[in-house]
């Protein structure tokens, strides 16, 4: 079994969010990069396919020079090689195109995306990358696991749970629970002394164009101080709620 | 020329979602001088799409189609759209809207704003505000393809009434064996509990809880106000609750009215997570716990002693407010 797993490279889950450039662009400052969360359970779930049943696990990641140390992290968890489509996205659709055609020359038979990054939030990667592909998609996979041709996968839906089965070639929209919190591999020295010899190729992208684009951000409104109820008063928060709020 | 919406149901009846989605819409369609056409799948009435301002509706109706397949609406709906010459499509934000979007996107080759959260600033350029960095920011997207998607966050825009004469059409799009090719074969979904997506409130607990054994604590607040229940993200990594339930950046995101924060100290992740949420309380026995900067109302005690208390008083509140 091929597997391609999409790694987008993302500011780490505690970074302070802040713009530049009259707010046209986001500043990395500071900033910790990481392996994008819903990715990184979906890669940890690739080397479980691979400890098991002998699958390579390629990456791709779509962007430029700065997203290397991200790809070296993901070889050093244990991905076979790296691929990075040089050139900087301007949407998901930009992303997907590029992805999709260095997947079709791969021939994998699954491709694992997280559902969504957690910077741009655009959560249309791999839907499109299987449209693109004529591949079979199932979107916030929490379970997936592969017997022959044939993949049987658990999706979350509002409120509960749905088992499908779909024939491979497939990509999915993986999220937590593809692996559990504490299932998720933390390099060790010799993985990254490893890494450091694996192949990580660098291809010139084919040209794709964007659909749309962040032209402007905006920081949330600061919020108004909190209004302390005493603990002893709860009358009064009951009140608050009702006439104030009017969310009771 | 109109402007379509996926207003989808469940049960027969629309969803929460798709009348917000279908209220969205009137707004968009007004902006552009045009009209708002629903298309919907199996559904016999249709008489919320006339209260928030839907003049046509294309139902399909196919045996085929009486469960959720994404691929299949997702074909369905480009049909729709191109018989309409449609040029702007309106969806929800649920996890059947998330699947089905961007398959539609690379079947209309249309650009895709999802988590929009108010009307389009301008239709052309088309510019729309969406939230990113999961909910920390606000992002102002352009779209510039001929024919653009806008996924609505719940909530957001909200329900606006929009009163419409409403004419229904069967509607049958060509569908092929490709579109059936992933298969439901089991639905695992509690009919009796209120779900985190269409919760108005959500009762949420955290570590200050101390262990599983005292969540009836958040469940008895819960039942009391028609919430959902939910946790943080060390409750679900504990194994304490299934992480079903996890709320937050890497978690589901809420955005109810009212969402209550018990025994939760406020990490920058689940701040982010619950952001969207209209009120927050803060319930916790650390007055420095960072969600008390995030909170509307706060209480500085302790969650063993006040949620008991607070359940009694609501009892009693519901039961001379209803």
């Amino acid at each position: 079994m091929k597997i391609l797993v999409c790694i987008s490279h993302v500011p780490d889950t505690t970074s302070k969010i802040n713009f530049t450039d009259s707010d046209t662009k986001f500043d990395t400052n500071g900033v910790q990069f990481v392996i994008n969360p819903n990715d990184e359970f979906g890669l940890t779930r690739a080397m479980w396919f691979k400890e098991q049943q002998g699958a390579t696990v390629d990456i791709i990641n779509v962007g430029g020079p700065e997203t290397e140390p991200t790809l070296r992290k993901a070889l050093a968890i244990g991905a076979d090689n790296a691929i990075r489509v040089n050139t900087e996205a301007k949407d998901g659709f930009q992303v997907a195109k590029e992805i999709a055609h260095v997947a079709k020359d791969g021939n994998y038979d699954l491709i694992i995306a997280g559902r969504e990054s957690i910077d741009y939030n655009g959560g249309m990667v791999p839907g499109i990358v299987a449209q693109l592909l004529k591949a079979n998609f199932i979107n916030t996979c929490v379970d997936l696991k592969v017997e022959g041709n044939t993949a049987t996968a658990i999706r979350e839906i509002d409120g509960g749970k749905e088992t499908l089965t779909a024939d491979l070639p497939l990509v999915i929209g993986g999220q937590k629970g593809l692996v559990q919190e504490n299932e998720l591999k933390i390099p060790n020295m010799r993985g990254i002394m490893m890494a450091r010899q694996k192949p990580l190729n660098v291809v010139e992208p084919q040209g794709a164009q964007a659909f749309s684009n962040a032209e402007k951000f905006e920081k949330p409104a600061p919020k108004g101080a909190v209004k302390l109820v005493d603990k002893d008063n709860l009358d009064e928060l009951i009140n608050l709620l009702h006439n104030e709020a009017k969310v009771i | 020329m109109s402007v379509l919406v996926y207003t989808e149901s469940e049960n027969g009846k629309y969803k929460k979602a798709a009348l917000e989605a279908a209220s969205y819409a009137k707004g968009v369609a007004d902006k552009m001088g045009t009209e708002v056409t629903a298309i919907s799948f199996n559904m016999s009435s249709h008489d919320d799409l006339k209260t928030y301002g839907v003049s046509k509706v294309l139902n399909v109706a196919n045996e085929k189609l009486s469960k959720f397949n994404a691929e299949a609406y997702a074909d369905a709906i480009a049909q729709a759209a191109k018989k309409e010459a449609t040029k702007v499509v309106i969806l929800g934000q649920t996890a059947n809207d998330k699947y089905l979007a961007p398959l539609l996107a690379g079947l209309l080759e249309a650009g895709y704003a999802s988590n929009a959260v108010a009307l389009p600033e301008s239709t052309s350029p088309f510019q729309v505000k969406r939230t990113a960095f999961s909910n920390k920011a606000f992002n102002i997207t352009s779209i510039s393809t001929d024919i653009k998607i806008v996924g609505v966050s719940k909530n957001a825009y909200g329900l606006k009434e929009n009163p419409t004469e409403l004419t229904a059409e069967e509607f049958s799009p060509e569908l092929s064996g490709e579109d059936f090719s992933v298969n439901v074969n089991a639905v695992d979904k509690a009919t009796d509990k209120v779900t985190i997506a269409d919760a108005e409130i959500v009762v949420s607990g955290g570590r200050g809880l101390k262990g599983p054994e005292n969540w009836e604590l958040v469940e008895n607040l819960a039942e009391v106000l028609g919430a959902a229940t939910a946790c943080s993200k060390p409750v679900s990594d504990m194994g304490w609750r299934p992480h079903s339930e996890h709320v937050g950046q890497t978690g589901k995101p809420v955005a109810s009215n009212l969402y209550i924060a018990i025994g939760i100290s406020g990490a920058i992740q689940h701040l982010a997570g619950v952001s969207a949420s209209k009120t927050k309380v803060v319930i916790n026995n650390d007055p420095e716990a960072p969600f008390f900067k995030a909170a509307d109302y706060g209480i500085v005690g302790d969650a063993f002693e006040v949620v008991p208390k607070l359940t009694e008083k609501l009892k009693e509140f519901k039961a001379n407010n209803s």
